[in-house]
């Protein structure tokens, strides 16, 4: 899919992503050693919109299984559309118990769902498992298989193998520890909050109407917001949310008044609030 | 800097060294199997040797499994894949002339300059001891010399001045102008940290890779000793504490829900068998009463485990959704609680300790920890505090002072609490040496070792009721 790092962070870049190094790297080592990529870091850094942009980039179908408590193999795997089996049998009255049989578990009456669709057919497909940690264990060792060796069972077809492997995402807050066998898997990212440098220029892409120096006011107000301990640091999507605010208030400058009234947008805690007004020595909020 | 890592490298010469990188991974604790080794090895094949960033994050994506290993990952690889060998060309900078380009660096934030100049301190200032075997590069005195945190007014007036990277329009840097000390604080910061680097390169030159990878490289944040962490790596433990308690409140809920699909209630199970017979089709579980525990936490706060004792308060004020009520008492050679003092959203753990010594009663005619008095001052005082549902955890090291133990006072806490469980910081070795009174105690409760954030996590997910 990729041909150096370099060749990853342009196209990445091509659809509105600006990756980093260690990003590029990653993705482009995961494209090389098919494997699935697991991708861990705070909310709000992008984790999700990687692997957007990287079905964009591949032209790629992306399939997403969402995982939440509770999920199980009929939302994540496969399930057999039990209300149309059940009409082809009434609907079939005359006809034999044998022909039946074989025809109600066939490819018509099977629903396939994310993990399934991502392995079968020919065109090539991103699949995007998020926030894996949200899954119960057992999930995982579903998991195993199909990350694993790319194929999964169903006791009526048998063993459907992949004959074009997809790109896997799995992304994790992680608010659970994923077992060591899933995390052996996986190659193993960690995207962190950007330097000043890369976060001025996602600035400057996703909020066009943002002058420069404004820009580099805001990335240094997010980054000593983020030296303090708070119960919840911006990440980069309440610094675009906070520059878009800015930029409709038609401030043109970072003025202790503004920085005072906004501060909502980047801070969802009230102790934060005030603990980052009195570092910032800004009156009472 | 892009300079080849080992540019005229055979193959199985690289495979050497990827393996002893891999071994002095595994040294630190961080789990590395066969198949991650043969990945790292096809990132390498990947990637080649040409870029040593990129060499370093692809090998980070194959070999490791979480965050928090990355900071060992790094220390090791700037051993095992350096930068350049030997000290630099050229004759060494004078201290001045050295501090004003480090100055320039800084206001500029610089960071390969900053690099190179780390380089250039360590060579020019870290060097001590003459005859072979003796000597060796010194960080800190490096830094000592060099003192780059005098720098700061420095930097700041040359940052004013040229109007630093802003562009320097007069009214939006008014407002950042404020962030700009602290800018420059990290900045140092790094710089310090970069000559930790250096010098523990050109050390692991001298002494060999393996030692030093082994002894000099600091280990991560959950691994180190409560007894022994320095203050950045208390501030550093700090920071990991919501994390883990997130952690463990998802893993005492799965616990919960285990729990909740119990035994089977007999008398209901054979009532309903009599519609079917007398066959009893349909066990039925006993039903659990949503009772939350409480939670009663006696900690001993001088000074040789008040670091222990102030991250577990954290740990358990996080978790407190999980309780019904936790109450905090506080003691030296008194008792006092300070429940208060830690309540959500008002603890402030930086200066959690030091409002504790403020604010309670804590030391009576001496400063130094006195457990017998402390325990029994608790049984007479808050005796009502303790009831079948408390579980109670003793946090401290038992060292007494040679002061009588006073038994009977734990006995009597635990003959009216559910549980009560002693949590000792000192290594299991040194239990009963000195004046530690660990086995009398330990014969009483349950005394667990618990010396890291590591093992505190995993005491704390298997103890904790539900």
């Amino acid at each position: 899919m990729f041909t150096s790092v370099e060749d990853v962070s342009a196209r990445l870049a091509e659809t509105g992503y600006l990756a980093s190094p260690a990003v590029a790297t990653t993705v482009f080592l995961a494209d090389r050693l098919g494997k699935p990529l697991l991708v861990e870091g705070p909310a709000g850094v992008g984790k999700t919109e990687l692997a957007k942009a990287v079905a964009e980039v591949a032209g790629a179908r992306l399939v997403r299984l969402q995982c939440y408590e509770g999920v199980d193999e009929s939302r994540a795997l496969y399930e057999w559309n039990h209300a149309k089996q059940l009409l082809r049998i009434s609907a079939g009255r005359e006809q034999s118990w044998d022909e039946t049989r074989t025809d109600i578990f066939g490819e018509e009456f099977l629903l396939t769902r994310p993990l399934l669709t991502a392995i079968r057919g020919d065109d090539p497909k991103v699949l995007l498992i998020d926030e894996t940690d949200k899954a119960d264990v057992e999930i995982e060792g579903l998991l195993l298989e199909v990350l694993g060796d790319f194929q999964v069972t169903v006791p009526e077809l048998g063993t459907i193998t992949a004959t074009r492997r997809p790109f896997v995402v799995l992304t994790s807050n992680a608010t659970r520890e994923l077992s060591e066998a899933l995390r052996r898997r996986c190659l193993f990212l960690h995207i962190g909050f950007p330097e000043e440098e890369l976060e001025r220029r996602i600035l400057r892409l996703k909020v066009p109407g943002l002058d420069e120096a404004l820009a580099a006011s805001v990335v240094r107000v997010v980054g000593a917001l983020r030296a303090m301990d708070l119960r919840k640091v911006p990440s980069v999507a309440e610094t675009i949310d906070w520059a878009r605010t800015l930029l409709a208030l038609g401030a043109g400058t970072l003025g202790e008044g503004v920085v005072r009234d906004t501060l909502g947008v980047l801070l969802k805690h009230q102790e934060d609030v005030l603990k980052a007004a009195a570092k910032l020595d800004l009156d009472a909020v | 800097m892009s300079a080849a890592a080992e540019p005229a490298a055979g193959t199985a010469e690289v495979a050497g060294r990827l393996a002893g990188f891999t071994g002095a991974l595994r040294g630190h604790g961080i789990r590395i199997g066969t198949g991650e080794s043969v990945d790292a090895a096809r990132a390498v094949e990947a990637l080649g040797l040409a870029d040593r960033e990129l060499l370093r994050e692809g090998l980070a994506a194959t070999l490791l499994h979480g965050t928090g290993q990355r900071a060992v990952f790094d220390q090791v690889f700037d051993l095992y894949f350096p930068r350049t060998v030997g000290g630099p060309e050229g004759p060494a900078a004078g201290r001045e002339d050295l501090r004003d380009r480090l100055a320039r660096a800084l206001a500029a934030d610089d960071a390969a300059l900053m690099g190179r100049l780390a380089v250039e301190a360590v060579d020019g200032f870290g060097g001590y001891g003459s005859s072979p075997g003796a000597d060796g590069w010194s960080a800190y005195q490096t830094l000592e010399r060099l003192r780059p945190q005098t720098l700061l007014a420095r930097v700041r007036a040359s940052v004013r001045a040229g109007g630093g990277t802003g562009g320097g329009e007069g009214a939006p840097e008014e407002f950042t102008e404020r962030l700009l000390d602290d800018e420059i604080r990290r900045r140092i910061e790094l710089f310090r940290r970069q000559v930790g680097a250096e010098a523990r390169r050109r050390v692991a030159e001298r002494r060999g890779r393996q030692e030093i990878a082994r002894r000099a490289v600091a280990p991560t944040a959950d691994r180190v000793d409560f007894l022994y962490a320095g203050r950045d790596r208390v501030a550093e433990l700090r920071r990991t504490v919501r994390p883990l308690a997130r952690k463990l409140a998802t893993r005492l809920a799965a616990r919960r829900r285990r729990a909740a699909r119990g035994s089977i209630d007999l008398r209901r199970t054979l009532r309903g068998s009599l519609s079917t017979g007398g066959v009893p089709v349909k066990p039925v579980l006993r039903r659990r009463r949503p009772v939350r525990p409480e939670l009663v936490l006696l900690c001993d706060v001088s000074g040789s485990v008040a670091g222990f004792s102030d991250f577990t308060m954290l740990l358990v004020q996080a978790l407190h959704d999980q309780f019904s009520k936790v109450r905090v008492f506080a003691f030296v050679n008194r008792i006092d609680e300070v429940t208060g003092l830690l309540r959500h959203g008002t603890a402030d753990p930086e200066g959690l300790g030091a409002r504790i010594q403020e604010e309670a009663r804590l030391t009576g005619w001496h400063g130094s920890s006195d457990y017998g008095v402390a325990l029994g001052e608790f049984a007479e005082r808050y005796a009502d505090v303790v009831g079948p549902r408390t579980t109670v955890f003793v946090l401290g090291d038992a060292r007494t002072n040679m002061a009588d133990p006073n038994l009977p006072a734990l006995r009597e806490i635990a003959g009216r609490a559910r549980r009560v469980y002693w949590l000792n910081p000192e290594p299991r070795a040194q239990w009963g040496t000195g004046d530690s009174a660990a086995p009398d105690y330990a014969g009483e409760v349950g005394m667990h070792e618990c010396r890291n954030a590591r093992q505190l996590g995993a005491i704390v997910s298997r103890l904790l009721p539900v």
